[in-house]
């Protein structure tokens, strides 16, 4: 007799509560390929966990993002953030279709330097510049957002001994509507900090003041916030060029647009609420059009966004390590990816799904990274199939963030490949191994050749 | 182990448990395990069944039998004669 197709028993309680109206979803999404590449070939060549990058979807928002603003406005710059993700392949695939360079540390700058972005296509931003990064920065033409007072007279000091004019821009500050309100880059407008820094930036000799940028806070989930920006920006950029006849050259709006992931605690999902890139635009560009600034000194709009470029260009593959139940009987799985690699799910309820189809029935489960940390957890409670162990999953919409924050932590980072237009897969990133840390550390004289443990 | 007697349960897997009033919903293998234990069979006459009727590796059979049972348990449908 031929055997029958199993399917795991499965037993789910069903409870009465508040009827929710947007229902569920009917059909268990199953995520068995990227690209056109099966998710199991993947993992057979680069192993599990394993981050993918899509150039296609890459490119792809990229220009749906650039649309948006070119179709509204005549002058736009994007510049690529690369805390965002600094892996050089994807800093090069944003420089090919015509980001500059968004840095905010010494180390950024050096990388974009080495992925051969002209020192006058760099954006300075950040906190933290040292004085060497300053004598850099003005000897390569690059734009420096100045952050602070104490940073602004340290570029004037290192500027009267330079050959070159350091062009600048300052970071603004301001009550855009929005809770909680970043106060912390730049110069406060309502108290009229910003003011005082552009007055004392145009009567030092050797700064040149060309832009005004913004930081207004980060996974915005209004535009309107963006267009009370932008309207702040270009009153300041009217009073510059009434009280000094200096016309500034641009408007920075930095970044911030949210992506399509789900935020913990938020009711709808993320794909549901979000604005899209025309509703950015809109509101950006509508504000700077009719604002005081006159037709022909309309500056250039740069703008930093990073999560919203790549968040749907990454995805992790891992696999399920085990199976249990909690002491109430809950089901968890524990996959390969923890919060080590995985740093947004502290931030977001990240969908997850199976790589191939096993069963329509689900159990409410919660998802748990292989860390020893109770902390790492990838999901607390999502209604998941039964997978037994080795099973791949997949985890959409991470390519923000996760491969600049992850941690060498208890494990390997792991290997990141890249698939290309052709659907060729490249590795990109290699999974560290032992010698990479090793390489790293170094055993003082009086422990070495001692084998203590030694019988 | 055996089930609460007077728990009902219908062929497209909704079950009712009279003394709780909790209703559940089950696939076909737990309707079909369910059916052995009402029948009185033991849990190790229901996992050889079970491994003559599908095609799935033995332990596997066993792990997750085993696992509904904890469920069954967990929920109160067993008695703990």
């Amino acid at each position: 007799m031929k055997k029958l197709k199993y399917e795991k028993p499965i037993i789910n309680k069903i409870k009465a509560g508040v009827p929710d109206k947007y229902g569920m979803q009917p059909k268990i999404v199953v995520k068995s390929e990227i690209d056109g590449i099966p998710v199991k070939e993947i993992v057979e060549k680069y192993g599990s966990p394993v981050f993918v990058i899509s150039e296609k979807t890459l490119r792809d928002t990229f220009q749906q993002a650039n649309r948006a603003f070119q179709s509204r406005y005549p002058k736009v710059q994007f510049a690529w953030s690369y805390k965002t993700n600094y892996l050089d392949a994807v800093c090069r695939l944003y420089h090919e279709e015509g980001s500059w360079a968004e840095v905010v540390s010494g180390f950024e700058y050096d990388k974009a330097l080495s992925n051969g972005v002209p020192g006058n296509k760099i954006i300075f931003n950040g906190p933290d510049k040292t004085d060497e990064d300053l004598k850099k920065a003005i000897e390569n033409g690059s734009f420096i957002h100045i952050d602070h007072f104490d940073e602004l007279y340290s570029l004037i000091r290192i500027s009267q001994n330079s050959k070159e004019k350091a062009k600048v821009a300052i970071r603004v500050n301001m009550d855009t509507g929005i809770y909680p309100k970043w106060d912390r880059f730049g110069f406060n407008y309502e108290n009229g900090e910003a003011w005082k820094a552009i007055n004392r930036i145009m009567l030092a000799e050797n700064l040149e003041l060309v832009g005004l940028h913004t930081h207004i806070g980060t996974y915005m989930m209004t535009a309107t916030a963006y267009a009370v920006a932008a309207s702040k920006l270009a009153e300041l950029a009217v009073r510059t060029n009434k009280k000094f006849k200096h016309t500034i050259k641009y408007i920075d709006m930095g970044g911030g647009f949210a992506s399509k992931n789900t935020l913990k605690g938020a009711y709808l999902p993320g794909k549901d609420t979000c604005p899209t890139f025309d509703d950015y635009a809109e509101a950006i560009t509508s504000a700077i059009i009719n604002s005081e600034i006159a037709p022909d000194q309309l500056p250039t709009l740069f703008l930093e966004t990073g999560r919203a470029l790549i968040d749907d260009a990454g995805y992790l593959i891992g696999s399920v390590l085990a199976n249990k139940r909690l002491s109430n009987a809950r089901r968890a799985k524990i996959l390969d990816i923890g919060v080590n690699i995985l740093f947004t799910s502290f931030w977001y309820e990240h969908e997850v799904y199976p790589a191939e189809e096993t069963s329509q029935q689900t159990e409410d489960t919660t998802l748990y990274g292989p860390l020893c940390m109770n902390i790492d957890i990838i999901r607390e409670s999502i209604q998941f199939p039964a997978l037994k162990k080795g099973d791949l999953v997949v985890i959409p919409r991470i390519g923000a963030y996760n491969m600049t924050q992850w941690m060498q932590f208890i494990t390997y980072r792991p290997n990141v490949v890249l698939i290309d237009q052709n659907k060729k897969m490249h590795l990109i990133r290699k999974q560290e191994n032992l010698k990479v840390f090793k390489e790293q550390e170094v055993i003082p004289d009086f422990l070495l050749n001692k084998t203590p443990l030694k019988d | 182990m055996k089930l609460k007697s007077n728990i009902a349960i219908s062929e497209n897997g909704f079950m009712f448990d009279p003394y709780t009033g909790d209703s559940y919903n089950l696939n076909s293998t737990g309707v079909e395990i369910i059916k052995h234990l009402k029948a009185g069979k033991t849990n190790e006459e229901i996992l050889a069944e079970l491994k003559r009727k599908y095609d799935a590796d033995d332990l596997i059979l066993e792990q997750n039998l085993y696992d509904f049972i904890t469920m069954l348990s967990h929920y109160e449908l067993l008695d703990n004669e």
